[in-house]
């Protein structure tokens, strides 16, 4: 028998669990078609180049509902992806913030950073995002009563965020000297003042890093270090300050016209209840990461590194933070993809994320529930990978290095 | 030479001086201010900074909780009372919807006169977990059970349950608590019984289905021990192929005929009928236990040596980690029908029960996963010196070691399975958060109310899942044994 030589038995069981796995897979597979037939469906994607019909509140490009759904299902992806990023972000903060102040020596700090995690964490996302997002529609004032000499509600964080109870009013930015934009057909255009920025960026990071590398060899071979810092700070900065004066970058800041705001960017409140509930869910997570993480690293490497004579600054910069980070990396990754999975719940709000798009409305119309399920998943499949590709890269830098 | 010397010293102590009290500066609660508050600039603003945080949420909330109502029976009632004994325009909580709306926030929909049913199968848990988790600590085992015991009979009395099954109850509780003193692993029966017993008292209908159900491992079993003496692996394939052949074809059957036979009927109750926590607390409990065994297997196949087993596992962990509950939650309402044959169907709490087990056994391997590679490799290799197979090995030397590891990682898991029973309201189940709140307020008494039934939901929330990390932290300095 092929089981009891240890030569062949991995190879036996192999073949069964094999064999087992098509068989279900084939099972699921005539299931389907069998069960689709019978329906009088069948699939394929051909409905994503059919009109949409349906209105999206709020489109990073030009949409209207005489688009495809496919254009319906990017929008929403872009959706979302705007929400994860912000959200990633906004969190990242909050939970670095957290973290630290809850190792603070100042009692109360700590204490209320300690409820702060305790709250959030032990109790569902979705609560959060629905007492949020009830914050916003209940509580906060109407547009028109921020109207005339003596108003009910007003602005705040000087008089540029608007929060009404149908949106926020947040303050845009303009230019004066607009360059026109980059087509790149199917209506989705680059402003060339964004390209202009990006790569003014870029450079100058390359710029930096070669200012950095040219001090190293001098120092190599001369031994002194020739001052740098400027030379760094000049060449990320002033290209940028540059291009802002030639454009005449400006905020535009939102104004009551008639019954509603206008020269800002009209927020839908479900993207501001859903970022700010993601970010601070998120965030006590990752508070208790970066908690662990910088416990993590042993006393006697900061008492070492005083013994050698570091400032405490240098001591954080070279010797803590680069050990925390080892520890701190991988569950960050997971918590970023999980982030980016929760607001999926956007649904709870009416916000039209790629699951109120191509998972909510479009399969609602069109009927197509396999497709529409199967596409849906799978973007979310490639934009974990990626994000966790992404941030392994990342890791593999940071890691410890054994030799 | 010691008597001589006392001679020439006058004076000698005989006796201690009192300790004197530290300096005023370093001791009471001066100290304390100044090192835990007012230790430097730095902290001194932060201390300002808490200190308007908490001013400014007192005084934002408290006279909203100071000025709580209790006792109405809507809210324009509610904003009556408040403005009759605080002053017109004052504000106040209105906890009356709670009181009024308890039942359909703890059992949903279930018919009334059944309430006792899920009162008794939720006391008949703790039993059943008896030998899981308080097996280690007689005194917090007895307080649990004895708890348990009467809260469930009191409950049960209250809810007019027939006496039939209050003795039955009894029988059970009391008799589980007398078993746990002398042998706590003979509960370990029950617990294996518990879950088709539950599903039972829940659904209600024939007990016929779960007998036969059950009927399945033993017709299994016999045949392992009828074929064991002519061949060890034609025993092991027939012990797993008869279970499925009988639940697939006969079960249904052999229910329906015992059940015309003899009548062990109690009055059914349908999925859409369940709600509130008692739902959440269903798909809680049904997904814990299942994702735990099911991670392991999945820990232990992407450890594998043999590629394949490895990189299904690898697939289906990746695939499901990748996805969110909520697609995996309408893959199961809307496309688990086209995967099943026509003839199958499956109750809707049971295909979200199952999708909520594999979304967290995904986890739990990954959590798993970590405390098999945090083990030292002497351990491994300690356990195929002392001639053990893989089996033995895992079961008696690896897993024991490597779940204690990862016990904090396996409650945060179960406790993050738990929040996200309140996503099944995007499947149309009436989950305690979202449906059963926006079910209150659709009726004219308590329109408008939204944050009194959130903070309620919040806080029984908050309390299970706090708990949960609690025990798990408890569980973990138990049972440490001073290595690493």
């Amino acid at each position: 028998m092929l089981i009891y030589d240890r030569r062949y038995r991995s190879m036996t069981f192999q073949v069964i669990v094999f064999i087992l796995v098509m068989a279900l897979a084939w099972w699921l597979v005539n299931n389907t078609i069998r069960n689709l037939a019978a329906l009088g469906k069948d699939f394929n994607f051909g409905f994503l180049w059919q009109r949409a019909g349906y209105d999206i509140p709020q489109t990073p490009i030009p949409y209207t509902s005489d688009d495809t759904h496919l254009r319906a299902a990017f929008v929403g992806l872009l959706n979302t992806l705007i929400v994860s990023i912000l959200g990633c972000i906004a969190a990242t903060f909050v939970g670095i913030v957290a973290g630290v102040a809850r190792l603070s020596n100042n009692w109360l700090i700590a204490r209320l950073m300690t409820v702060y995690v305790e709250a959030f964490r032990n109790v569902p996302l979705l609560l959060w995002i629905l007492i949020v997002f009830a914050v916003f529609t209940e509580v906060m004032p109407p547009p028109n009563a921020f109207r005339g000499d003596d108003p009910a509600a007003s602005m705040i964080l000087f008089d540029h965020v608007a929060l009404t109870n149908r949106y926020t009013a947040i303050p845009t930015l303009a230019m004066t000297n607009d360059p026109g934009s980059l087509d790149l057909g199917a209506r989705i255009t680059f402003n060339w003042a964004t390209i202009a920025f990006v790569v003014v960026l870029i450079a100058g990071w390359i710029a930096r890093r070669m200012i950095r590398d040219w001090a190293q060899r001098v120092q190599d071979q001369t031994g002194g270090r020739p001052t740098t810092w400027w030379m760094s700070l000049a060449v990320m900065t002033v290209p940028s300050l540059l291009l802002i004066l030639y454009f005449g970058l400006h905020f535009e800041t939102p104004e009551l016209r008639g019954f509603n705001f206008s020269g800002g960017i009209n927020v839908q409140n479900g993207l501001v209840a859903l970022w700010l509930a993601l970010t601070l869910y998120t965030g006590a997570f990752i508070a208790e990461i970066v908690r662990a993480g910088i416990l993590a690293v042993n006393r006697g490497q900061s008492e070492a590194a005083f013994a050698l004579g570091l400032r405490p600054r240098r001591t954080m910069s070279l010797v803590i933070l680069p050990q925390a980070l080892r520890v701190i990396i991988p569950p960050l990754i997971s918590q970023y993809l999980n982030l980016m999975k929760n607001s999926s719940l956007a649904i709870a709000v009416g916000y039209m994320d790629i699951k109120g798009t191509l998972g909510g409305t479009t399969l609602n119309q069109t009927g197509r529930e396999l497709e529409s399920i199967v596409l849906m998943m799978g973007v979310y499949l490639v934009l974990s990978l990626i994000i966790s590709a992404g941030m392994n890269l990342f890791n593999a830098r940071v890691k410890l290095k054994e030799r | 030479m010691s008597d001589t010397h006392a001679q020439t010293v006058p004076f000698v102590r005989d006796t201690m001086l009192p300790p004197s009290d530290p300096p005023a500066r370093e001791a009471g609660a001066i100290h304390w201010l100044r090192q835990n508050l007012f230790s430097g600039p730095v902290n001194t603003v932060l201390t300002i900074i808490g200190v308007l945080i908490v001013w400014f949420l007192v005084s934002h909330f408290w006279d909203w909780f100071a000025h709580s109502v209790w006792n109405a029976n809507s809210l324009s009632e509610c904003r009556q009372i408040i403005a009759e004994t605080w002053g017109e325009g004052a504000r106040g909580a209105c906890w009356a919807v709670i009181r009024e709306r308890w039942n359909q926030y703890v059992y949903g929909f279930y018919p009334p006169a059944l309430y006792w049913r899920p009162t008794m199968a939720f006391g008949l848990l703790f039993l059943a977990l008896a030998p899981v988790l308080f097996s280690e600590s007689p005194g917090i085992r007895r307080i649990v059970l004895g708890l348990a015991t009467v809260l469930t009979l009191w409950l049960m009395v209250t809810l007019n349950a027939p006496a039939a099954w209050l003795v039955f109850a009894a029988v059970m509780l009391i008799g589980g608590l007398a078993v746990s003193e002398r042998h706590v692993s003979w509960l370990l029966i029950f617990s294996v019984l518990y879950p088709l017993m539950g599903v039972w008292f829940l659904w209600g209908g024939s007990a016929w289905g779960p007998i036969m159900v059950l009927a399945g491992p033993l017709l299994g079993w016999i045949a392992w021990l009828a074929l064991g003496r002519v061949s060890g692996l034609l025993a092991t394939v027939v012990a797993l192929v008869v279970p499925l052949v009988w639940w697939y074809f006969y079960a249904g059957e052999a229910a329906s005929d015992a059940e015309s036979l003899v009548s062990l009927a109690i009055p059914a109750v349908a999925s859409d009928r369940f709600g509130g926590f008692l739902l959440s607390i269903t798909i809680g409990v049904a997904g814990i236990a299942m994702s735990l065994p099911l991670g392991i297997v999945l820990a232990l196949a992407r450890r594998s040596d043999m590629f394949l087993v490895k990189s299904l596992a690898v697939i289906f962990i990746e695939f499901i980690r990748g996805v969110p509950l909520i697609a995996l939650l309408f893959v199961a309402s809307l496309l688990l029908n086209y995967f099943l044959p026509p003839t199958v169907t499956f109750d809707i709490i049971l295909r979200v029960i199952i999708m909520v087990t594999l979304f967290s056994a995904a986890y739990m391997a990954e959590v798993i996963r970590g405390g098999l590679a945090a083990l030292p490799k002497g351990q491994y290799e300690a356990a195929d010196a002392l001639g053990l197979d893989y089996w033995k090995a895992q079961r008696l030397i690896v897993l024991p070691q490597a779940l204690k590891i990862s016990i904090p990682g396996i409650v945060s898991t179960f406790i993050g399975m738990f929040k996200d029973t309140t996503l099944v309201t995007f499947v149309g189940l009436y989950d305690p958060l979202k449906s059963m709140s926006d079910a209150v307020r659709a009726s004219t008494s308590w329109k408008g109310i939204y944050w009194e039934p959130y903070i309620f939901v919040g806080f029984i929330f908050f309390l299970i899942c706090f708990g949960m990390s609690r025990y798990s932290m408890y569980l973990e300095r138990r049972l440490a044994r001073g290595h690493r």
